[in-house]
């Protein structure tokens, strides 16, 4: 299996440029970020910071900076955010943290929820909790009615993302945490803002969120760290234990170069912010209109325009299999992922696309790009010339079949 | 879940032998459809003695689909039906130098798709080979169920959409 991935890897020599474009993912950081890291590593800053020496002391100032800058950024106090290890343990300790001592209720979340929050409430429903999922429209749009028929007096937590990290659609927050104060006023209003954070304002603040997950990879920092921000006087509790440190409710040792980058990052993404997203929407649309004109029997997944988050692109091949299509594609130095996974004996769709009433073979068909504020114009320029060509090679291979 | 492919199966996906629709073809045969996310057609020339002087394909499936579906036809050519019918699934996965245990599936399904080729060919002749089991084998009962459980599942979740976003 080794020399198998060896072999996959040395099938790329020679390939012209190489555009990652599978920040849904994981990201590439960009060398500026890695530089605010390194010292971290070994120059200074790396003791634990529950310690009395001078290493530890400077890891705690690291922390705390660090801290307050993404405090800031969303509008929060530097207490109101944990650093976890990335967004599927921010959503875990959302989620399980805030019901932990709840004997049962319910939680209403939307149908196209990341699965670091659908599969928590599958476990939380397996423990008595009722779990009501709002549905969506065509775009992607929670059902607003329906999440007001949804949220009652038993409701204990909703839980909807700011923006799909799937489709883009961005959905309105402020609108349905109204419905959910208004009608379970003690309920708590959690969102997965993974994919809002840098890309469209999220001051929770203004929203008057409870609580909200933020990632760090999702701007161009570095994997393995994320953070949520609890508003002051929610109750949450740690689902792990052990050593507690900085973090009130996540255990464990610091990663604080992890942390110091996740701040770069940060810092990076709200440097200019308008013009780091006029310049990912207009990269954005150069995909999505140049895949849609000069590919056949395509269709955009989720909304255009404004309500549309300035990276994603989603976007479904007929007659053309996703996976199939990443691998050509990769081959190309394209790199992308595919809205459908594999299973033992058929090809499991994303749940987010049936859920916009997308047929099984639109979503098998589905390709996820995402694109960053490091992108340029000769970027697009060649992912627009490579997808074309792959996506004509595999349907070659498809032939004739259903014309009989 | 990681999908280290072999070198053999991105030869096959990159360059796939024997492509195409056979307009001669004495027999074709289908497996699998869109939503299971895997179909294969083969095409299958048989002369008088009952051997596959060509064999080519078409699919709609990932890398391992389209390098099992090739394999096949390169297997076959020159074979009796009855060598072609003992081909197993495992004999194909071997052949492509080992299969991702999630994507057995493809070799299943190819083998199931040229055996649903082979019962097509003697049932139009009237014939009933001993060699040929009356009850459909491993891999055509899972060809079946794949297809089936396909449909389930797409029904379940309704399908249909509105044609709103089309450009």
């Amino acid at each position: 299996m080794r020399a198998d991935v060896e072999e996959l890897i040395k099938a790329h020599a020679g390939i012209e440029r190489e555009v990652y474009l599978d920040s849904e993912n994981s990201s590439r950081v960009p060398d500026e970020v890695v530089r605010a890291m390194l010292p971290y590593f070994n120059e200074s800053s790396y003791g634990n910071p529950t310690i009395t020496h001078k290493p530890g002391w400077e890891a705690y100032e690291a922390i705390m900076d660090s801290a307050g800058k993404i405090a800031r950024s969303i509008g929060a106090e530097p207490e109101e955010i944990t650093f976890t290890p990335g967004e599927t343990e921010a959503n875990n300790l959302a989620l399980m943290g805030s019901l932990w001592k709840r004997k049962g209720g319910k939680i209403v979340i939307s149908e196209i929820e990341p699965l670091s929050v659908t599969n928590v409430c599958q476990m939380l429903e397996e423990r008595g909790f009722k779990v009501a999922k709002v549905p969506v429209d065509g775009e992607g749009f929670v059902d607003l009615e329906k999440l007001k028929e949804e949220v009652d007096g038993e409701t204990r937590l909703v839980s909807i993302a700011a923006v799909s990290n799937e489709i883009g659609t961005i959905e309105p927050i402020r609108e349905a945490l109204e419905i959910v104060k208004d009608r379970s006023p003690g309920a708590i209003f959690h969102t997965d803002a993974s994919d809002a954070y840098g890309r469209i304002p999220f001051d929770v603040g203004e929203l008057g969120v409870d609580m909200a997950t933020l990632s760090s990879y999702k701007i161009s920092g570095p994997r393995g760290i994320g953070a949520l921000y609890v508003r002051e006087g929610v109750e949450v509790g740690r689902i792990l234990e052990g050593q507690i440190g900085t973090q009130r409710l996540w255990p464990g040792v610091e990663n604080t170069p992890l942390i110091v980058g996740f701040a770069a990052a940060s810092r990076m993404a709200f440097d200019g912010f308008e013009a780091n997203v006029s310049h990912m929407r207009r990269l954005r649309d150069r995909l999505i209109d140049g895949i849609l004109s000069g590919v056949e029997d395509t269709r955009l997944n989720g909304p255009r325009g404004d309500k549309r988050a300035p990276d994603n692109v989603n976007i479904s091949f007929l007659r053309c299999e996703g996976e199939a299509l990443t691998i050509e594609l990769s081959l190309k130095g394209v790199y992308v992922s595919s809205g459908s996974a594999c299973t033992r004996r058929i090809l499991q769709p994303s749940h987010v696309l049936t859920a916009i009433g997308r047929r099984f073979e639109e979503a098998h068909g589905s390709i996820l790009m995402k694109v960053t504020r490091h992108h340029t114009d000769e970027d697009m320029d060649y992912v627009l010339e490579a997808i074309p060509k792959a996506v004509e090679r595999l349907r070659a291979i498809y032939g004739s079949m259903g014309d009989g | 879940m990681p999908l280290p492919y072999s070198k053999k199966v991105l030869e096959l996906f990159r360059d796939p032998k024997n492509l195409g629709r056979m307009e001669d073809a004495t027999v074709q045969a289908v497996a699998g459809n869109p939503a299971c996310g895997d179909m294969i057609t083969f095409y299958l020339k048989i002369n008088e003695a009952g051997v596959i002087e060509r064999a080519t394909f078409e699919s709609y499936g990932c890398a391992a689909n389209i390098a099992t579906s090739s394999i096949l036809t390169e297997m076959i050519k020159g074979k009796s039906l009855e060598e072609a019918w003992k081909i197993s699934w495992k004999m194909v996965a071997e052949e492509v130098g080992g299969l991702p245990s999630i994507k057995f599936h493809c070799g299943i399904l190819a083998v199931g798709a040229l055996r649903r080729a082979i019962r097509l060919y003697y049932k139009r002749k009237g014939i009933a080979p001993a060699w040929m089991p009356e009850g459909l084998t491993f891999e055509e009962k899972q060809a079946l169920e794949e297809e089936e459980l396909a449909e389930v599942l797409s029904k379940r979740v309704g399908g249909g959409g509105s044609d709103a976003q089309s450009p």
